[in-house]
């Protein structure tokens, strides 16, 4: 119902355009609108009522910027204020001068403690140290052994001792010594905050192995709980950081804005996918974005760093600009879209993009058979694809395997998509003019925004402008998106 | 289908391309969409909201702000204050925004929370001067909203066997627990279990369960690391029609809703568990009761891909509440069946609404 912050808001909005400042009255109307995104968004309904308050003071009064509607101006400042709240000091971990450095990973049950100790254990190998990882947990059936696995996969030795969980944590610095090892991760057994015994055990482990730095792993789709778990480890523990895991599903992660309030300790890391090497370092703008639904688009943008070659992409951009974009683009860009993993994630992290759409089924089966139909065109029928006339269609139907009337689709689509693309490029002077920051923007000159579209000359083959590709001022949208609707899908 | 996929792609890949040369960092001004406009419950929703602008304000104004910590305390505090308030002769609005706020707290949901107590409302408004109809209309209003559902675990009605009970969920909720425990119960009463291995994913997952297996002496089938789950239940299946056990628990890898693969493997684990000699059921989603409202978007998909029958709300023996299964069982139609109270073997209880319902406000 509430999806997102931002679908809501305009609504509030709507009447404030084009005066100067932003009032109180203002603030409060949209104000409300935020504090339901948050509780959609799982924060503790008395976090809520603090951070509210502070997005007013900051709000209230504040100049009208020229460039942002008041919608946008306030969605900035509570980003800012949501990243503020996040984030704060950054953390960094200093070792210990006399090693090993050792780390205490604690949280209730199935937060991921065990998966984690294992992604830190590698992560610390990846920067150069030699982490020894230590099973605490004699709790959980088999916890033990999914270490040792989780230990072989990263290439991490794994301690651990039958006579109790106290005995291996303290156990295991003098094999830490012993072998050389100058980090040691202890992984402990969840446990539920509100059971004495199990937090007095941690309590000893704790004393135990005096560790440097001591994490609470929490889960990302927990609720309002979490500020009562968080404050109840921070008394037994005083924490140090936190570890925010399941961020790979849709749970909007407002508990972590909870549990950095109650605790006062910066989020660490953040567990992103069930591989390994899904582990990095927290951005605080990242979960202040999506925990407003506003999608995620800087890791979008990381994935698609990874699986694009940055000039290629630009070309690629400014040939879909231009409406130049060709079958082979099409092939390229599908494949690298592809390679930056499953697509409804990817839909997700978008912004803009309507829920009904987040949800769609995308079956990846079919794809083959685009990517057929295509193999079975010419390169020159690739690069224009007006000329595939009916006997053309034919024989590309009878090459893939398809019928006739799905190479139609195919093109009618792509020449649509296409055209819908080209209009977005030539969205008139306004927006084009203000082009400017570029990803290469660092090496060259911009180059004033219409005149690059315009310079393409009408026939054939495909011109690629030089310089870097002109964007709008304006938010990206992509045409029909603002009004929710995604052209052909409906 | 084909052209949905097509324009999906493209523009996906459009934006990509365009997300990625561009580096969109200005996405922080980005407002897009249009505004839905009032909304059924926009009302009450306007209230609760409200009252935490008021109180916002009254911080505000008081000199230095309480820390959180205060704040924190006295809303633990107020926790069981909301029912009494609605026991007073002249129910105020002020009492009505509590208890909309405590279900919050309880991970209800606001949307879900705000329709419960303008139902409640309305059935004390009209039981008027009765001081104690406020709060039994909330109580009523719960206990029918969870009430009248079927919460035994299906068997087969066809007297053979096995019948086979899957078990799905993101990862961490519990599900190879709560199977183990579930095993003894059933053994215990004299069924003939089998337990199939299906986490084939996350490490020592099969290990783990085979404990469970041994303390309750009872049979199991596992394949090795990375094996198909849908070819380890097959195997438990017909394993366990072989021996003629009464019931196969399949576990499965936790796997996040959102991922399709994932989803679409455990669809083809539900097709292969009714092929052979079994029948699937029962299918229960365990659930966390630590879960906030991504738990509705786990239920949807979740009984979307595999047809969920029952729920395993698990953890309940936390301060956690699990309130989000009342907007579960709401919009699905999926009640809970099972609770875990423990880590013990023999902490595996059926739902009572009644315990339940009281529970939210304790």
């Amino acid at each position: 119902m509430f999806d997102t912050l931002t679908s809501r808001f305009e609504t509030a909005f709507t009447k404030l355009r084009g005066r100067g400042k932003l009032s109180a009255d203002d603030v409060d109307a949209a104000l409300s609108e935020i504090r339901v995104a948050l509780l959609e968004a799982d924060v503790n309904l008395d976090v809520v009522t603090g951070l509210t308050e502070r997005i007013r003071r900051r709000a209230v009064g504040e100049e009208l910027s020229r460039a942002l509607n008041p919608a946008q101006q306030v969605v900035k400042i509570v980003l800012s204020e949501l990243t503020t709240s996040l984030g704060g000091e950054q953390f960094t971990i200093t070792h210990a001068p006399k090693p090993p450095t050792v780390v205490l990973l604690a949280g209730l049950q199935g937060s991921g403690k065990t998966t984690n100790a294992a992604k830190l254990a590698q992560w610390f190998l990846r920067q150069g140290r030699s982490p020894l990882l230590v099973g605490a947990d004699l709790q959980r059936p088999a916890a033990v052994e999914q270490l040792r696995t989780l230990g072989e996969r990263a290439g991490v030795p794994v301690f651990s001792h039958r006579r109790g969980p106290v005995k291996a944590a303290s156990a295991s610095l003098a094999e830490a010594t012993r072998t050389g090892r100058d980090v040691v991760i202890v992984d402990t057994a969840g446990r539920l905050a509100i059971d004495a015994e199990m937090m007095d055990q941690v309590r000893r482990i704790s004393k135990a192995v005096r560790p440097h730095y001591t994490f609470l792993v929490v889960d990302a789709t927990v609720g309002q709980d979490a500020v009562n778990s968080a404050r109840t480890f921070n008394d037994t523990l005083a924490l140090d950081g936190v570890i925010l895991t399941k961020l790979d599903g849709d749970a909007r992660g407002g508990a972590a804005l909870s549990v950095k309030e109650v605790v006062g300790r910066p989020i660490a890391f953040a567990s992103v996918g069930e591989k390994l090497e899904d582990f990095e370092p927290f951005h605080p703008d990242r979960l202040a974005s999506r925990i407003l639904g506003m999608g995620d688009v800087e890791t979008l943008i990381d994935k698609a760093e990874s699986a694009f070659e940055a000039e290629q992409a630009e070309a690629t951009a400014s040939r879909l600009l231009e409406g130049t974009f060709t079958f082979d683009d099409f092939l390229t860009t599908m494949q690298q879209v592809l390679g930056m993993g499953n697509l409804r994630s990817l839909l997700g992290m978008m912004p803009g993009v309507p829920p009904e759409l987040r949800g769609a089924e995308v079956d990846e089966g079919r794809i083959g058979r685009i990517t057929g139909m295509i193999h079975s065109m010419t390169p020159h029928e690739r690069a224009e694809p007006d000329i595939i006339d009916a006997s053309r269609r034919q024989r590309i139907a009878a090459g893939s395997g398809c019928r006739p009337s799905d190479v139609k689709a195919l093109i009618d689509q792509f020449k649509q998509m296409r055209s819908m693309m080209k209009g977005l490029g030539g969205l008139g002077g306004r927006r084009m003019a203000a082009a400017s920051k570029v990803r290469s923007s660092k090496q060259g000159a911009r180059s004033g925004g219409k005149s690059s579209a315009s310079k393409r000359r009408g026939s054939g083959g495909r011109t690629t402008p030089k310089g870097p590709v002109p964007v709008s001022k304006t938010p990206l949208t992509l045409p029909g998106l603002e009004k929710g609707e995604w052209p052909g899908l409906n | 289908m084909t052209l949905t996929i097509i324009v999906g792609l493209v523009v996906l890949a459009a934006a990509v391309l365009v997300a990625a040369v561009v580096v969109l960092r200005r996405r922080r001004s980005r407002v897009p969409g249009d505004g839905d406009g009032a909304t059924a419950v926009g009302e009450a929703v306007d209230r609760v909201v409200g009252r935490l602008a008021d109180r916002a304000a009254a911080g505000a104004a008081g000199g230095p702000a309480p820390s959180l910590r205060d704040r924190l305390s006295k809303a633990r505090a107020a926790l069981t204050g909301p029912l009494t308030a609605l026991e007073r002769t002249s129910v105020s609005q002020e009492a009505w925004t509590e208890v909309t706020e405590a279900l919050i707290r309880a991970d209800v949901g606001l949307a879900t929370s705000s329709e419960i107590v303008e139902a409640a409302r309305a059935r004390a408004d009209s039981a008027r001067g009765d001081p104690t109809a406020a709060k039994a209309a909330l109580q009523t209003e719960l206990r029918e909203r969870l009430g009248g559902f079927d919460r035994s675990l299906a068997r087969r009605s066809d007297g053979e066997s096995p019948s086979v009970w899957l078990f799905v969920g993101v990862n961490g909720t519990g599900k190879t627990t709560t199977i183990g425990k579930l095993a003894k119960r059933e053994a215990d009463a004299g069924s003939g279990v089998v337990l199939a291995a299906g986490d084939t994913f996350r490490a020592a997952a099969a290990d783990q369960l085979a404990m469970w297996a041994e303390r309750s002496s009872v049979h199991i089938v596992r394949g090795s690391a990375g094996a198909d789950p849908a070819s380890v239940v097959y195997d438990a299946v017909e394993s366990a029609a072989a021996r003629g056990a009464d019931l196969v628990m399949a576990d499965t890898a936790g796997r996040f809703h959102t991922e399709h693969n994932l989803m679409a493997e455990l669809q083809k684990v539900r097709r292969v568990a009714d092929k052979g000699s079994g029948v699937v059921t029962e299918t229960l989603l365990v659930l966390d009761a630590t879960t906030g409202q991504n738990g509705l978007a786990q239920a949807r998909q979740f009984t979307g891909a595999v047809d969920v029958t029952g729920v395993v709300l698990t953890k309940l023996d936390g301060s956690a509440k699990g309130g989000i299964v009342v907007a579960v069982q709401a919009e699905l139609g999926v009640p809970v069946k099972l609770v875990g109270v423990g880590e013990g073997i023999a902490d595996l209880v059926p739902f009572d609404t009644s315990e339940f319902v009281e529970a939210l406000f304790a």
